[in-house]
């Protein structure tokens, strides 16, 4: 089976490759999940803004359909909703409105043309699908070097994407903005995740155990303390990634970040903004 | 004749003891508390059935030099405040646990 995406649609040689035209699987942390669209412009546009993370096998586990909005239809910038209703997520923003159900695996989103809203939606998916075994989105950026992976991770302007920028070339980006965190047989591991920040790159799908994590403060020096029990906890549930309301999914998050800081280091890291922190990294 | 408070622990919260400090998350909205060494004594005996004043006495008094009547004022501010975000129930009769409701796969 052809793995290239054809160029234009006319230029289909079959019927596989027009099915083909029609659906991508985007496959994330080894989650498979095909999305299919009636334009194949969109689905060109899912191949490029997912590239590294397109499957190359036709199976996929999870399935959405989507709909895309006439333009001007959908808008806004209102933060994203998540609710458990009759056995379905419900997921809606200005731009989006999705759902899924977990018993079939199956789902339907509705929403504009921008391929952001679709990434949106797949953030939501990914926190909902890895809270079943204990994993999590964490604002934080990430990367490998020497086969471990080391995050760091902040609100808003503590430097995530500054250190990945000030990483040596040895290291191996994961991402610059939201960090996968799976587990599995009780270890961590993070994931490379096409989700990047302010540095507009897709990060590398690699996967490493995680040795540390660290919770970013700019200093005037370098620096870097052990923290704790109830701070490392703190310090992880303010940047894991919540978007659904809901007691069940509260409660496996919460055990998640306990579990997490109980078995994997969580550090905070003072630094200026230079190459020389990486020197402490290791 | 004085009336008890009785206090328990909310359903919709998740919590764990970490050290002396008590971390409970709001299932509701995931807000994130600590509580303190003594707000989590409290914390542990809120059962339901035994009356706050008993609690003070027994567990508070019993550990921690404080006077009895300050003791029970700072436990029902407490309780109060943990009551007015949802993660604590009061009640001047003895509570009973609900039973679990069967869960959905989700």
């Amino acid at each position: 089976m052809a793995a290239d995406f054809p160029a234009q649609e006319d230029d289909l040689p079959s019927v596989t490759a027009a099915t083909q035209a029609r659906s991508v699987v985007v496959e994330i942390g080894n989650l498979p999940i095909r999305l299919r669209c009636g334009s194949p412009d969109f689905i060109r546009q899912i191949h490029e803004r997912y590239a590294g993370y397109v499957s190359s096998s036709d199976k996929a586990k999870f399935e959405f359909e989507i709909e895309l909005a006439p333009h001007g239809t959908l808008s806004g910038d209102e933060d994203a909703r998540v609710t458990w209703d009759s056995g379905r997520w419900l997921m809606e923003r200005g731009d989006f409105r999705a759902e899924w159900n977990p018993s079939t695996d199956k789902g339907h989103i509705h929403q504009t043309r921008s391929p952001y809203s679709l990434d949106s939606v797949l953030r939501i998916v990914h926190t909902l699908l890895l809270a079943r075994d204990g994993g999590f989105l964490l604002h934080a950026s990430s990367a490998i070097r020497n086969g471990r992976a080391f995050l760091f991770s902040g609100v808003s302007g503590a430097g995530k994407t500054t250190m990945v920028r000030l990483a040596p070339p040895d290291a191996a980006l994961l991402t610059d903005e939201i960090s996968y965190v799976v587990r599995q047989d009780g270890r961590y591991s993070a994931v490379g995740t096409p989700f990047f920040g302010e540095l507009a790159r897709v990060g590398e799908n690699l996967r490493a155990p995680i040795e540390v994590l660290y919770l970013l403060a700019k200093g005037p020096e370098n620096k870097i303390e052990p923290i704790d029990g109830a701070d490392a906890v703190r310090g992880l549930l303010g940047n894991i990634l919540f978007f659904a309301r809901d007691p069940e999914f509260v409660k496996m998050v919460f055990d998640a970040a306990l579990d997490f800081a109980a078995r994997v280091p969580v550090r905070r890291l003072t630094f200026v903004p230079n190459s020389f922190v990486w020197e402490l990294i290791v | 004749m004085k009336n008890h408070q009785y206090v328990t622990r909310s359903t919709a919260i998740a919590a764990r003891a970490l050290g002396d400090e008590t971390m409970v998350m709001s299932a509701t909205n995931s807000t994130l508390f600590t509580l303190d060494e003594v707000a989590s004594v409290i914390w542990a005996a809120a059962d339901g059935v035994t009356p706050l004043e008993e609690i003070v006495v027994n567990k508070i008094c019993a550990q921690y030099d404080i006077a009895p009547g300050t003791a029970l004022q700072d436990a029902q501010t407490l309780v109060e405040q943990l009551a007015g975000h949802g993660i604590l129930l009061l009640s001047d009769q003895p509570l009973v646990p609900s039973s679990v409701s069967r869960k959905e796969a989700r």
